[in-house]
Order: C-alpha cells, then sequence, then structure tokens
C-alpha cells in the first residue's frame, strides 16, 4: 500500500460511522434512482473539442464527485447542466442532458426555470454587493414574490440551512463581501438554496478556502445531499473520499470511469484512475 | 567586453531625474499660474449682484452673470438627462452584449474617434441638424451639442468600469435564474457604481467648459431666458465674448464668470476623486 492510500483508508474509517446505512444504496448505481442523464456530451470552444462523448447518470441525493488534472473538463462537464456556459458565445455543446428525462439543451428549454432547479456555486465566493439578507432575498425576488414575512422567514431558513444564521443573524444589514472568505462560500450557498432547487453544481467550492472553512463546507454538503442532487468537481481527492457517494475520473474531456466512490478509490479498473488517485500523476 | 562605468550609471540616473522632475514642475507651474491669475482677476467680480443680476450694456460699471449661470446649468443638466442614459446604455451593449460582434466593434470605433473630434466640429454638425432647420438658436440645440459630447465618453467608461466587473460575479447571478438585464441593472451595475458615477462627473465636467459647440448653437443672450427655445445665455460664451471686448468692466465679468466655471469643474473633480477614495476602502 502507498502512503497515501493509507492515508485515505484512515479518512475513510472516521466517515464510515456516518455512512453506512446509506452507503449500502449508493454502492449500486441500480438502486439509487437518477437524476440526471446525460448522453455523449461533447464540448467546443470554439474549434477545440474539449468534452468528448461524456454519457454519466448522476444519482439523486446523493454526491457525485468530478476529480481529475486540471484542463481535463471537470468544470466544463458541469457548465453545461445550467447552461451558463452560453455567456460566451463561441461556446457550444452536443448531446444530451437530461435532467429528470427534459433534456435541458433543447432550445425550448426555460432558462431562467432551470437555472432555479439547478443552482450553482463558483471557485471564488461571489457575494452580490450588498447585503447579507439582500443578497439571499435576491433569488427570492427573482422567483417568487415573497411577502415581507415570506421573505424574511425563508431568508432566515435558507441561512440556517447553509449553517451561517448564527454567525450572521446580527449583521444581515452589512455588505456581503465583509463577511470571511468561508462565511461568504456558504452565504453564496444559501443563495443558492434559498430558490428551493433540486440540483447543486459546485465547482471546486473549497479551493479558495482555509481548511478550517473548508471542513465546515463539507459538512455542509453532507447534510444537504438529503435534500439536494449535489455535483461537486473537486481537485482535492480526500474530499471527494470524504464526501462523495459516486466518483467520476475526468482525463483529457473524457469519462475514464464512473462508479461508487469506494470501488474508484479502492479497486479501480482503470490504470490511469489508479495512476492519479495514488498521486503518479495529474 | 568592457564593463558600464558607475560613473556613466549615475549620471544617466541623475539626468532622468532631473529632466523628468522638470517636466513635472512645468505642469503644475503653468496650472497653478492659470488659477492664481483667474483667482486674482476674478475674485473682484464676484459680488452679491454677480450672481443676481443681468449683464450691463457696454460701458457701465457692475452687472451680472446670473441669466448665464442659469443657461448652463440648464443646458448642462438637460444635456446630462440625454448624453448619460444613452452613453451608459451605449456602454452596457459594448461589455455585455456587443462584445465579441462587428456592431459593437463599429459603436467602440465610433465612440473612440466622437471623443478626439474637436468640440467645434460638434457645434457645427448640431448647427446644421438643428439651427439651420428650426430658422433660430436655441438652448436645446446647445444642450443636444454637449450631449453629442458626453455620450461616448460615458459610453467608454461605462464600457471600461464594467469590464473591471469579474465575470464570475456575472456568472453567479445568470446562475441564480436572472435574466440578463436584471443581472446588469441589479447586480453588476451595483459593483460598478462608483466608477460608472466617475464617468459621469467626469463627462459633465468636461462639458460645463465648452464654448466652440455653444456657439452655433445656443449662441448667447443679454437677457433672462424665455425656456431654451431661443437663444440661451450660458458662461463659456459670455466670456467669449466680454473677453475679447474692448470695454473693462465686460473683461472683468469675465473673469469673475471663469473663476465660477473654474470653482465648478474643481468641485465636480474633487468630488470624483472623493468617490474613488470611499471605494478603494
Amino acid at each position: 500500500m502507498t502512503a497515501s492510500e493509507t492515508d485515505f483508508a484512515g479518512g475513510r474509517d472516521v466517515l464510515a460511522r456516518r455512512i453506512t446505512p446509506e452507503r449500502k444504496l449508493s454502492d449500486s448505481s441500480v438502486t439509487a434512482s437518477i437524476k440526471i442523464s446525460v448522453r455523449n456530451l461533447s464540448f467546443f470552444y470554439g474549434d477545440h473539442r474539449a468534452l468528448v462523448d461524456n454519457t454519466i447518470d448522476i444519482a439523486a441525493n446523493r454526491v457525485t464527485a468530478i476529480i481529475g488534472p486540471s484542463g481535463c473538463g471537470k468544470s466544463t462537464h458541469i457548465r453545461v447542466y445550467n447552461r451558463i456556459f452560453e455567456l460566451y458565445r463561441d461556446q457550444r455543446a452536443t448531446g444530451e442532458v437530461l435532467i429528470d428525462g427534459r433534456n435541458v439543451l433543447s432550445p425550448s428549454t426555460d432558462l431562467i426555470e432551470l437555472r432555479r432547479k439547478v443552482g450553482m456555486i463558483f471557485q471564488k465566493p461571489t457575494p452580490f454587493p450588498m447585503s447579507v439578507f439582500e443578497n439571499v432575498a435576491y433569488g427570492l425576488r427573482l422567483h417568487f414574490r415573497p411577502s415581507r414575512r415570506e421573505l424574511a422567514e425563508r431568508v432566515e431558513r435558507a441561512l440556517r440551512d447553509a449553517a451561517l444564521w448564527d454567525e450572521v443573524k446580527d449583521k444581515l444589514g452589512q455588505p456581503g463581501t465583509a463577511l470571511s472568505g468561508g462565511q461568504q462560500q456558504r452565504l453564496c450557498i444559501a443563495r443558492a438554496i434559498a430558490v428551493e432547487p433540486e440540483v447543486l453544481l459546485m465547482d471546486e467550492p473549497t479551493s479558495a478556502i482555509d481548511p478550517l472553512a473548508t471542513a465546515k463546507i463539507e459538512e455542509l454538503v453532507y447534510t444537504l445531499k438529503s435534500t439536494y442532487t449535489i455535483v461537486i468537481v473537486t481537485h482535492n481527492m480526500q474530499q471527494a473520499a470524504r464526501i462523495s457517494n459516486f466518483t467520476a475520473f475526468f482525463y483529457e474531456g473524457a469519462i475514464v470511469e464512473f462508479g461508487a466512490t469506494k470501488k474508484i478509490f479502492t479497486n479501480p479498473s482503470e490504470k490511469r484512475t489508479e495512476a492519479y488517485i495514488t498521486g503518479r500523476f495529474g | 567586453m568592457i564593463a558600464r562605468s558607475r560613473a556613466g550609471r549615475r549620471g544617466a540616473d541623475v539626468a532622468i531625474k532631473v529632466l523628468s522632475s522638470l517636466a513635472a514642475l512645468a505642469g503644475i507651474a503653468a496650472l497653478a499660474w492659470i488659477l492664481w491669475e483667474v483667482l486674482r482677476r476674478g475674485a473682484g467680480a464676484i459680488t452679491w449682484e454677480f450672481f443676481t443680476a443681468l449683464p450691463r450694456p457696454p460701458g457701465e460699471a457692475g452687472g451680472g452673470v446670473a441669466n448665464a449661470i442659469v443657461g448652463t446649468l440648464l443646458m448642462t443638466s438637460l444635456a446630462t438627462c440625454m448624453g448619460v442614459p444613452a452613453g451608459i446604455m451605449a456602454g452596457v451593449y459594448l461589455n455585455e452584449f456587443g462584445q465579441k460582434t462587428r456592431l459593437g466593434a463599429a459603436v467602440r470605433f465610433s465612440a473612440n474617434v466622437m471623443m478626439g473630434i474637436p468640440s467645434i466640429v460638434v457645434g457645427l454638425f448640431v448647427y446644421t441638424l438643428l439651427v439651420v432647420t428650426t430658422g433660430h438658436f436655441s438652448g436645446y440645440a446647445g444642450a443636444a451639442a454637449l450631449a453629442v459630447i458626453m455620450m461616448p465618453i460615458v459610453a467608454r467608461t461605462t464600457e471600461d468600469m464594467l469590464g473591471l466587473v469579474p465575470n464570475e460575479l456575472r456568472e453567479s447571478a445568470l446562475a441564480l435564474g436572472s435574466p440578463r438585464w436584471k443581472a446588469t441593472f441589479g447586480v453588476i451595475f451595483r459593483a460598478a457604481r462608483s466608477g460608472l458615477l466617475t464617468g459621469v462627473i467626469l463627462a459633465v465636467a468636461r462639458v460645463s467648459g465648452e464654448t466652440a459647440p455653444l456657439l452655433f448653437t445656443a449662441l448667447s443672450s443679454p437677457y433672462w431666458m424665455d425656456g431654451l427655445g431661443g437663444p440661451t445665455a450660458n458662461l463659456t460664451v459670455l466670456i467669449f465674448n466680454f473677453a475679447m471686448s474692448p470695454y473693462a468692466a465686460w473683461q472683468e465679468i469675465a473673469w469673475g464668470a471663469s473663476l465660477v466655471i473654474m470653482a465648478a469643474v474643481l468641485t465636480l473633480t474633487i468630488l470624483t476623486r472623493a468617490v474613488f477614495r470611499e471605494v478603494g476602502k
């Protein structure tokens, strides 16, 4: 056993106590219901093909981690789910991304409703230039017509669900940008879950945050998965091992291996997966 | 190879320092001289009457520029109301919607050219467009000429300031389900607000000192205005006319009017800096 495998196995034991009952279900992808089906997804930056025929199923109410070396298309892949890539003129996707059986890439998709259902957390925390309260209220006002009381209740609930309420309840009027990095990221999570999404896409949500704050966010991801289907892109393999039920290994735009996290990290079928998770490249 | 001599390097260093300091001093000295001269000669004209009365006929002492102050304020305000929204919307198009489009490139190019066009050409342009066709000079034509000057300035600063807003912020607003226009005005504008405000203030400061575009449009008037429909008194053309006149009283009024404009522009500029400093915090 290499050193990194030993470390990782130790981490798994700690976590195993908390997740054993559920693990039985998620170990076999057949038993977890499927929320998102990606079929032959390819992606182009101009003429450059960044994703090659990605096909993957994302289980509902589970955490699916996407790992792989830099530039392998992890972020590009999840940026198709909410069609955020369309902000840029020269980016294009082909294939199908079915969420609850409906292809989000179809021209008839209502983007605003799609993005309410599929929230996104970015690498760098992106609080809006407004107060903590208004940050969370922004999305609520976009999609609903809340009364003043409903708004206050929903904001509080979202902040509680994002494990941030106790830290900010006395400074709801302060600018969101005045919070610490980790708090800002949890504010962004609160903002995303306030509009009652079904899927949460997280694009390296802890890579700009210190280890303590990262632990808080990982814990949060853990509790959130009972309500949401979570897809998390991460550079940190320990993180993938700690928090995900399923893991997909991307390499050069293709999905090399996908399966239960336990299997990927203990008994990968592909040589390249094994080489990557044991730190031999990437 | 021969090593460079230490004395040679020192010499070059000193020479460059001295030359650049002299150039800086020359710039400051010119500005200080203008400020001092305008202050010295204009201060005497500043009286209560100066702000409340009409100009007197040539040869008579006293009189004021009240009508010109009102005219300049009104025309600048009207120009701001026309030029700023149009400029901001054009800037939004440039940065948010037409970034890599041909129309965007064409708009950016013409805005850059328009900023370099001598303002007297803008005056002549509006003259043929609004004065010749209506048959008379008017404050509206003056305001239009000022608005034409403001628009490209506001458009380009708006584009630049929106360009400074990180794309992540744009993406997170859209990822939340915000339509593009709401993301732009609700989130991006807030993030860029001080920069946008600075652009507007600079544009206002710039046109409040313009004479040439008003010469052929608003003209001037010795009377109280009857709306902006006819020739309209304004400070800059008044300075131009009075300073060239042979009457000492008028010349003094011209100095006073210069001082008023200078103080106003200086105040605006300092205000802009204060806004910037607040943002830096």
